[in-house]
């Protein structure tokens, strides 16, 4: 295997996961409707007792796309961790109440009361694909910091990779673009936990709660997702050549699909899928819309990795200094590195099996109003 | 302070803070699991009562553990950025693995144990408790193999055109994944988890019985719980001797710490406490050797002969080596695509000396000595409530065992304060561990001012003290939920109680 294949082979798994990420961001969609007047107590508490069985898997994926990064690509996960950091604490924060919220919030003595553990999965639901979704945007706008691998050498200043402003990441609340991507996974992450519980929850008060939501979400997140893609397709971006250097290219993204007919086919294919899922939910009687709605949102997000990074182009560029940019090449991991998890790699589709043999069992019934009346092991 | 001081004080609570909840984790997933399969085995439904108040305690302490892992692996990027740069490299295959293999296995199966009794067979969910320990466990190893690795960074080669350590083949990886560091070191913190559950367990149990409840319930639970402690005690006896040897072998400077040796020599003394000596004790736990030879800090400094016959160079040759690794380096790099002679000459000289590179970084000798007060009596904290923990384990085990634990009150007693004490064990076993390696990130590689991200004080202050917050708040929490759900008990049948 060569090392250009390799590189190439982990971007796609990096794509696969963050499209399950923002697939799997359901669970922080459908917790946004714990703040829906529209439902009872006894509503929310299936929601959140369906979301609670799988928001680990959701928060796991989060976990291995860093995780992927890291192995795969470190420079990516050295110069934007360290230098986007309001933004990526952010984030932890935002998960780390999360994680406690669904085990504490009906517990006696959890200090915050049902409410307050509510409200963090709720801002969970909102900030989580917003920065997600910011930040993957500014793969497309560029980040403000320079990379010098020398540096190390020099005892007085060694830190590699340097962000030029104080914000530290914040600054991309600034860039319009990047912030239309952050807005239009909020809505997606709106649309697909409405299409979960819809699927998840036998109860036909929500059912209808959940088919309005659909409907109210769809012209935003629609208008928001056009906007961001037309502009992706009509802006300059970040190329690079064969001897690795970078410059600006007119409607480079543009290029990037036209000269990428796979990548096109994924996008058109996958946003179908999310249009199909928006109809039935909306409009039919069906509750399988989610089936059409994930594998549709991981073809759109595997597109928008590919267009960053593939057909020589940086994906994480630096406006500071255009030679500072990460491409697959000058930032992943060594050829033997590589090959060794592109082996271990090779498990993915047993662990898929086996997450998707336990979700059918524990899923083979709708989650009822008797049912959490009954079980004590709820959340 | 500056930053490199206020993102070691970071991590060190993150790090610290996590290993509250990992051990109990891998304890009482096994606990729990030994008495699910004697529910499965012997259709009692006495041990699916028992195993599932165990488990509902497991899921509260569970979920702080993974909100709290998750922040350690983002402080590698966002506070020790290059250092992620410099071991990226080496790290990617393990945690790959352990993204793949552990990460899934605990997330998928713990949602099947904990939701899962009315939904799958018994069979299933047995297998689904045991999988959710397995998961935990496999994802231990692995990045214990990353710890260790970076306490004897083996199976490296320093890149200069990356300025990275990498692994360059199979037999790289192999050493790396069977570092002898890592291996001891997993043994040792997974079965200190089980003497975490064990104590646990016990201590709990022992409350119940103080009480005069549950007390069918609060026995088998002992015999299990105590059980798994015991077999976890052995087991972190065997494995601390090993990392004692590692130690001497690896960061004889460590080792020098933990027993406060300022001048070493052959037939070393150990010391208990202060002013209370074993001869020869020390080059025996060290070397295996009753007349081995012990480096002192001040050898270390000055430089010695080990037990190999082997010279090892004094700090101030290491550091004046270290530097003439850093400026072949930038010769190296300078001259890579013009002159190639004189990089090729360079790094020559760069691959005699890379092995001290990270000396070079330091501003004096004294440098690498690290807090030897805080290490020397971590050890024996650690040490001492090991061997107490033991010793407690073994006589409840024993009286339950023979019926006669009611009528030792004061031995119930001291089981239930074992619990703070278990953890305070846990805690100075890393301390020695991680306070004894300092100044390194990467031991002789990379000194933690070096491994920083370009952030200011002020930045990481701030993160610092909203962590704190937020732990305390959580900690406070897990607590006061705990207790209530011990208060309220297993509610196993009033028949059995």
């Amino acid at each position: 295997m060569s090392y250009e294949f390799l590189q190439n082979y982990w971007w796609c798994l990096v794509a696969l996961l963050a499209g399950l990420l923002v697939a799997l961001m359901f669970v922080q969609g459908a917790n946004l409707h714990l703040g829906n007047r529209a439902l009872d107590e006894a509503r929310k508490r299936m929601i959140l007792n369906s979301t609670g069985r799988k928001w680990e898997l959701t928060f796991t994926t989060l976990v291995t796309f860093g995780g992927a990064f890291f192995a795969s690509f470190p420079l990516f996960y050295s110069t934007s961790f360290g230098g986007a950091y309001w933004v990526w604490v952010l984030l932890l924060l935002t998960f780390v109440f999360q994680a406690v919220a669904y085990e504490f919030q009906n517990k006696k003595g959890n200090l915050l009361g049902v409410k307050g553990f509510r409200i963090a999965l709720m801002i969970n639901g909102i900030l989580a694909p917003f920065l997600v979704g910011t930040a993957v945007g500014t793969f497309f706008t560029g980040s403000d910091f320079t990379v010098n691998k020398l540096a190390i050498a020099n005892p007085s200043a060694p830190v590699i990779s340097t962000w030029g402003n104080g914000w530290h990441g914040l600054e991309a609340l600034g860039q319009y673009h990047a912030v239309l991507l952050g807005c239009t996974l909020v809505f997606l992450a709106a649309i697909l936990g409405a299409l979960y519980v819809l699927n998840n929850v036998d109860d036909k008060k929500t059912e209808a709660e959940m088919r309005r939501c659909i409907k109210m979400a769809a012209v935003p997140f629609l208008l928001l997702f056009i906007s961001w893609t037309g502009i992706l397709l009509c802006r300059q971006g970040f190329a690079v050549d064969a001897r690795g250097v970078v410059s600006m290219e007119p409607y480079k993204y543009l290029h990037n699909l036209l000269e990428m007919p796979v990548v096109l086919v994924m996008l058109l294919a996958g946003v179908v899928l999310v249009l199909c899922s928006l109809y039935l939910g909306a409009f039919s009687q069906s509750r399988k819309g989610i089936w059409m709605a994930m594998p549709g949102t991981v073809l759109v997000v595997m597109s928008v990795f590919f267009l960053a990074g593939f057909n020589g182009t940086a994906y994480y560029p630096s406006c500071t200094d255009l030679q500072s940019s990460l491409t697959l090449q000058n930032s992943s991991s060594s050829r033997f590195t590589l090959t060794v998890m592109f082996w271990v790699s090779l498990l993915i589709p047993f662990v898929l099996a086996y997450i998707v043999y336990a979700w059918r069992a524990m899923d083979r019934k709708s989650i009822t109003a008797d049912e959490i009346e009954s079980t004590d092991h709820k959340y | 302070m500056d930053v490199v001081i206020w993102s070691r004080i970071q991590f060190a609570m993150t790090a610290a803070y996590h290993w509250l909840f990992v051990p109990l984790t891998l304890g009482l997933a096994l606990v729990m699991a030994v008495m699910e399969t004697l529910y499965v085995v012997k259709k009692d439904p006495f041990w699916k009562k028992t195993a599932q108040f165990w488990i509902k305690l497991f899921a509260i302490n569970f979920a702080v553990g993974i909100a709290t892992g998750i922040i350690l692996e983002f402080e590698f990027g966002t506070n020790w950025s290059n250092y992620s740069w410099f071991v990226g490299d080496m790290f990617g295959a393990p945690l790959a693995i352990e993204g793949i293999l552990a990460f899934f296995m605990e997330a998928t199966f713990f949602a099947v144990m904990f939701f899962g009794w009315e939904k799958v067979s018994p069979k299933f969910h047995l297998a689904s408790t045991w999988l959710t320990g397995i998961g935990a466990t496999i994802s231990a190893y692995w990045i214990l193999v990353a710890n260790g690795w970076m306490q004897n960074p083996v199976g490296t080669t320093f890149n200069p055109d990356t300025v990275r350590s990498e692994m360059a083949s199979a037999a790289a990886f192999w050493e790396v994944v069977t570092n002898p560091v890592a291996v001891s070191k997993f043994f040792h913190s997974v079965t200190s988890g089980w003497v975490t559950g064990g104590v646990f367990v016990v201590g709990v149990s022992a409350w119940y019985l103080l009480k005069g409840r549950e007390k069918h319930f609060a026995l088998k639970s002992i015999l299990v719980g105590g059980l798994v402690g015991l077999a976890g005690s052995a087991a972190v006896m065997l494995s601390g001797d090993a990392s004692g040897i590692h130690a001497a072998e690896f960061q004889p400077m460590k080792l020098a710490a933990a027993e406060g040796l300022e001048d070493g020599g052959k037939g070393a003394a150990f010391t208990i406490v202060p002013g209370i000596k074993v001869p020869h004790m020390l080059s025996l736990l060290a070397t295996h050797d009753w007349n081995g030879y012990v480096p002192g800090i001040n050898d270390i400094l000055r430089g010695y002969t080990d037990n190999d016959g082997n010279v090892i160079p004094s700090v101030a040759d290491k550091m004046a080596m270290g530097r003439t690794a850093l400026d072949a380096l930038a010769t190296y790099r300078a001259n890579r695509d013009t002159n190639p002679e004189v990089a090729a000459a360079a790094k020559a000289v760069l691959n005699a000396n890379v092995q001290y590179m990270g000396y070079g970084h330091l501003e004096k000798p004294e440098d690498v000595i690290p807090p030897v007060g805080v290490v020397f009596w971590a050890f024996r904290f650690m040490v001492g409530l090991g061997m107490l923990l033991a010793l407690v384990l073994l006589l409840t085990v024993w009286f339950a065992w023979k019926g006669k634990l009611e009528g030792y009150r004061w031995l119930l007693w001291t089981a239930i304060w074992c619990i703070p004490l278990v953890y305070i064990c846990g805690q100075s076993g890393w301390i020695v561990a991680e306070v004894g390696r300092q100044p390194w990130t990467i031991q002789g590689l990379l000194p933690v001012n070096v491994a920083i991200s370009s952030l200011s004080a002020g930045a990481v202050k701030t993160t610092f003290f909203v962590f704190l917050a937020v732990f305390a708040l959580f900690l406070v929490i897990e607590i006061r939920i705990m207790l209530r759900a011990i208060r309220k008990g297993p509610e196993v049948e009033p028949g059995n109680a």
